[in-house]
């Protein structure tokens, strides 16, 4: 019965969107830059969130002919903001130096935070309200808080309250070793609070409901790992700033590549997820990473006030949702109603991002689209989309190799997109990622060739 | 109550019968305790002596604090000891007055809280002061050759207690408002809006005043205080030696003889102040106190306020320059061909901030204004351009070309160039105006001078400009010709070269380092030559030896080619132990050659003379700020030239003239001292 819900709404929400609105604004992305990628290692990194989004918008505001204070505002996602920068975006406007009158505001969409956070911003040019806006996503995955229980909690409450030396002893004597358990707040984030299922779980069931093999996933994960390699030595990663310590040390590259993975070194690896029978490895799933991405969004009037340079044009975003245990569908959804508003075939597309989440779960999102069922039962389409050429899929690696700082991601991967666009000079592409919780994003980009 | 107008103070009656005195000194941006304040003063507490308000509550109207100090200009009118000694006694008898009223009186403090505006608020029953970081409580007066003098020794001892108030007298170092509370030289240590709340309640409800635990008390008992005394004397002993500074010594003696017996402390007090301000000491120090304002002054003649500056190169004067720029608020960006470089000087500027600023949030700031730049994206913001890479000419020409077209029209161009012309640089700007040198000292952080170098082609405005952001960046400005050396190196060098030429003599190094601290360095020239790299000294001295009077000697040469470099190499004359030279122990029975004092600072005097001669400075009392400032030169001698007066000209070129003989040409006097004996004959 949830199928044909499913398929009944996204075939009705195409209709309605089927003719784009004229004179529409149109919004354009004229810089952007992102920190390199680096990998928790087992302790918090050595950067705070709001010190990796200013450690890339400093640089990145340095190189514009306007003023910090000159943007109209700041948009950042964010999943998991530390305690002392709740509202992140505002701390990083107020470091940035754009003063004390740059409102800013912090978004939350799980793993498409930071492309909710262009999505919002490109709202508020669209609607008038803003001419040029800083917007992106950060996260500081290594930095996840640890927190106490509930029992310990309510024990500390007590403790507090126990005023008299009996009292207080008392108090003592009811402390239990299981009191001192931590939660350890990235886990319960990774896992889906309504089906109670990790990441990795729903990556499992989409390998077992599309026929995914390990040797698939591991084979996937390593050309992962050999993309982003060729990048880093061809110097394709422009859009990185080297961000650096205060204690003398400097981060140029996302550190989480593996240059000796090999198929052997990945098969070894033990599932983390489902053991001990699972598929889905540390080795094929994205990495916990710490990052930030920014780019600067403007209106044609900004554009023309600052002589901007224009590295292209949000053309069209879909969010859409699905069941939570099939999470990593997400892109399959919310593409799909995008390329049938603009009458567009997978192979129209000239380059696409799918957020590598994990192998199986990008591997999956082909297969839908090549599953004559699903393409009919789940998405409403007379005859399967067909197969995507991954030779244009996330041609400078992922995820997997790169990391996903969850928040951060989806800014990322349409900076990188506008860059890769612009090394081929080809015109179009998509950036799409799957959401925890059931959710995918997608955004159509757009770059005038020439 | 108080009918009567007065010029500086104004007062105010509200409906509980509290007495608000504000202190606003007429004609000047800053409360300082002149004699006119105190007559006023004295005249006022007359009236509430016989009726007594509710509460008398003190505050300063100024918005930079409470009161700066007593006015230094009136020291040096005094024209004998007996003179100082009234004015002096009067100041006792009316803070005795203020302190004897029947009614609660309390100091609200804001800002500077300095030297007898602490003692005015040591004589109030109560204090409450503002915890903003600007606000400085302190007794500076110790640096200017005397001790507090309106009882402020008594008080502020019989307040804290021996340990934390001999500290505060001896160091003459500032306190935050925090840290006063700590010690309870504060009653509270408030925000400023409960400030005023905070003196009406301590006058409504006047809390128990606080004592001192019973081992500080025993600390100031008769027989104790001998012993602790010795330990005082050789702190001090440390930084300032009896004969040069006897201000510090003067303190530990009157607590010493005279505590517990607070009348006979005042009344030594007073005099002991009275002996010191007339001594030569003294005025010297009070000499160098007015040389710092001229220079400060300089800073003045521009209204100019940058936002920005880029630094290009990343080494450590480089790195220095713009971690300090950052640290006094400026939005700085660091050029430098290298990551690795780029990191060192975010790790330096983070070490200095952590120091400076302690506070967490403020170092965040400080850092957040500081910016990594490899690609120079901050050169078409920056107001102010700094350029501190290698010296070389060629280098630097070519680097000049490429970024000019990358300013802003009005950009200052600053070169950090420690010995080549500012013309041989000019030359390839479309703009040579805007060049001007801003030679700053190793290390930035701790050297307050920086000379602001005006080849022919700078402009009057760019000099001004420049002189105006250093002083922004709390460094003194002092405007030189680009002439070799400038000011600093060329008088430094002649005596750290002398200094070299003995110890190939084979004067034991130990004795030529005493020797020069003997006179009052704060470093002998050796291990100052060590300590600024002897490459770098190599360097200098050979721009220098073709222009100047200068032969390189041969061991600075071989040092260098063996990597000997002093200091950063861990080797240089001195072997160094974590930063500190090891210095050996010279023979006992050596005697040291009786004119090695004379043959170090007759060098520097010589040059000193020279560079008058060539009016590398437009005055004598610039070339004396310099050398105080650039060197440390021995600040109770009020300066090279000053002490050159002192001794006499003729004297001096008699003594120059013996060493002529016995050591040959460099020790030729230079015409100038004609010169000089012929201005000073009028």
């Amino acid at each position: 019965m949830a199928e044909t819900k499913t398929k009944k709404k996204t075939k009705k929400k195409a209709a309605r969107r089927t003719t784009p609105a004229r004179n529409r604004r149109a919004v354009y992305i004229v810089d952007g830059s992102r920190t390199p990628q680096l990998k928790a290692r087992g302790k918090p990194g050595p950067f705070h969130a709001a010190e990796l989004a200013l450690g890339c918008a400093r640089p990145l505001l340095a190189r514009q002919p306007f003023e910090p204070s000159e943007l109209d505002e700041v948009v950042m996602g964010c999943v998991m903001p530390g305690p002392d920068e709740v509202n992140i975006a505002r701390v990083v406007a107020l470091r940035l130096g754009c003063g004390k009158d740059v409102p800013a505001w912090t978004v939350q969409r799980n793993c498409a935070s930071g492309m909710q956070a262009l999505d919002c911003a490109l709202k508020d040019i669209r609607l008038g309200r803003a001419e040029l806006v800083l917007a992106g996503g950060v996260e500081a995955m290594s930095h996840a808080p640890v927190l106490f229980s509930e029992p310990m909690v309510n024990w500390l409450g007590a403790w507090m309250g126990a005023k008299t030396w009996p009292q207080r002893l008392k108090t003592l004597g009811q402390l239990r070793p299981g009191h001192f358990k931590p939660i350890i707040g990235l886990l319960r984030g990774l896992t889906d609070p309504v089906v109670g299922l990790s990441m990795g779980q729903t990556a499992e069931n989409l390998a077992y409901r599309f026929g995914i093999s390990r040797s698939e996933m591991d084979s996937y994960a390593l050309r992962s790992h050999k993309r982003l390699a060729e990048a880093q030595d061809a110097g394709y990663l422009t859009e990185i700033e080297t961000l650096y310590d205060t204690h003398g040390n400097y981060y140029e590259h996302d550190d989480g590549l593996r240059r000796e993975s090999s198929m052997e070194n990945l098969a070894k690896l033990r599932p983390v997820f489902d053991k001990p029978f699972g598929s889905v490895t540390a080795g094929n799933s994205a990495q916990v990473t710490d990052g930030a991405a920014l780019l600067l969004l403007a209106s044609d009037k900004a554009v023309e006030k600052y002589q901007l340079p224009v590295l292209g044009q949000i053309k069209d975003v879909e969010w859409a949702g699905l069941e939570p245990a099939q999470m990593g569908l997400g892109p399959v959804h919310a593409t799909t109603p995008i390329l049938k508003r603009q009458k567009l075939a997978l192979g129209d597309i000239d380059y696409w991002e799918i957020n590598e989440a994990f192998a199986a779960q990008v591997l999956a999102c082909l297969k839908a689209w090549e599953d004559k069922d699903y393409c009919k039962q789940e998405l409403g389409l007379k005859s399967p989309l067909g197969s995507l050429d991954q030779s244009r899929l996330n041609v400078d690696g992922g995820g997997i190799s790169l990391g996903h700082p969850v928040g951060a991601s989806g800014a990322r991967i349409v900076l990188h997109l506008l860059h890769v666009l612009a090394r081929n000079n080809a015109s179009t592409g998509i950036a799409t990622l799957c959401i925890g919780g059931g959710q995918g994003g997608a955004m159509l980009i757009e770059r005038s060739t020439g | 109550m108080a009918e009567k107008n007065y010029k500086h103070w104004k007062i105010e009656e509200d409906e509980s019968g509290i007495v608000w005195l504000h202190l606003d000194m007429a004609n000047s941006t800053t409360n300082v305790l002149s004699a006119e304040v105190l007559t006023e003063l004295e005249s006022l507490l007359t009236v509430y002596e016989k009726q007594p308000p509710r509460g008398l509550i003190i505050l300063s109207d100024k918005e930079n604090g409470f009161i700066a100090g007593a006015d230094v200009k009136e020291f040096t009118t005094f024209s004998s000891e007996n003179e100082a000694r009234d004015a002096i006694e009067r100041g006792h008898r009316i803070f005795n007055q203020l302190e004897k009223l029947p009614c609660p009186t309390v100091a609200v403090l804001h800002g500077f809280t300095l030297g007898g505006g602490l003692e005015l608020a040591l004589a109030c029953r109560y204090r409450v002061a503002d915890n903003d970081a600007s606000t400085k409580l302190g007794f500076p007066e110790v640096k200017l050759g005397i001790h507090p003098g309106f009882g402020g020794t008594v008080r502020c001892l019989e307040r804290l207690g021996p340990l934390n108030g001999m500290d505060l007298l001896l160091s003459g170092r500032n306190l935050s408002a925090r840290a006063a509370k700590k010690l309870g030289l504060v009653d509270y240590a408030v925000a400023r809006r409960h400030l005023l709340e905070a003196a009406r309640q301590t006058v409504a409800k006047p809390p128990k005043r606080k004592t001192l635990p019973f081992w500080v008390k025993w600390l100031n008992h008769a027989r104790v205080r001998p012993l602790l005394a010795r330990v005082f004397i050789k702190k001090v002993a440390a930084r300032a030696p009896r004969a040069h500074y006897p201000a510090p010594y003067a303190v530990i003696d009157l607590w010493v003889h005279h505590f517990g017996d607070r009348k006979t402390m005042l009344h030594e007090e007073a005099a002991s102040v009275a002996r010191l301000i007339v001594g030569k000491t003294a005025q010297n120090l009070i000499r160098v106190f007015n040389l710092q304002e001229k220079l400060k002054s300089l800073g003045r003649l521009d209204s100019y306020k940058p936002q920005h500056v880029h630094v290009v190169g990343g080494g450590v004067m480089g790195g220095d320059i713009a971690a300090w720029c950052a640290m006094q608020g400026f939005n700085v960006t660091i050029q430098d061909r290298a990551h690795q470089t780029l990191a060192r000087v975010v790790k330096r500027a983070h070490d200095l901030f952590k120091k400076k600023l302690k506070q967490r949030l403020l170092v965040t700031a400080a850092l957040d204004r500081l910016m990594p730049d490899l690609r120079g994206d901050g050169l078409k913001r920056a107001d102010i351009v700094i350029e501190a890479i290698f010296e070389d000419v060629d280098v630097k020409r070519e680097l000049f070309k490429q970024i000019e077209p990358r300013l802003k029209e009005e950009t200052i161009i600053a070169t950090n160039t420690s010995s080549i012309p500012l013309e041989e640089l000019s030359g390839v700007l479309q703009k040579p105006e805007r060049l001007v040198g801003l030679h700053f000292f190793n290390p930035v952080a701790k050297m307050p001078l920086v000379e602001i170098v005006h080849g022919k082609q700078t402009s009057e405005e760019t000099r001004n400009k420049a002189s105006a952001f250093t002083r922004q960046i709390q460094r003194l400005p002092l405007p030189v010709t680009s002439t070799p050396g400038f000011l600093v190196n060329r008088v430094l060098m002649p005596y750290l070269i002398e200094a070299v030429v003995l110890a190939e003599e084979g004067v034991p190094l130990k004795v030529i380092d005493k020797a020069a601290t003997d006179f009052g360095m704060p470093m002998g020239p050796i291990e100052l030559a060590d300590t600024v790299g002897l490459d770098i000294c190599l360097k200098v001295a050979e721009k220098l030896a073709g222009q100047m009077n200068v032969e390189v000697p041969k061991i600075l040469r071989d040092k260098v080619a063996n990597k000997q470099l002093g200091k950063k190499s861990g080797n240089g004359f001195y072997p160094f132990k974590n930063g500190k030279p090891v210095k050996p122990e010279a023979d006992k029975h050596y005697t040291p050659p009786t004119d090695l004092q004379d043959r170090l600072i007759m060098r520097m005097l010589n040059e000193i003379v020279a560079c008058l001669r060539d009016k590398v400075v437009e005055n004598e009392d610039l070339a004396d700020a310099g050398v105080i400032f650039g060197t440390g030169f021995a600040p109770f001698r009020g300066g090279p030239v000053h002490y050159i007066h002192d001794r006499g000209v003729k004297q001096l070129t008699t003594l120059l003239d013996n060493l002529l003989h016995r050591y040959g040409e460099r020790f030729k006097a230079d015409p100038g001292w004609e010169l000089l004996a012929k201005e000073h004959k009028h």
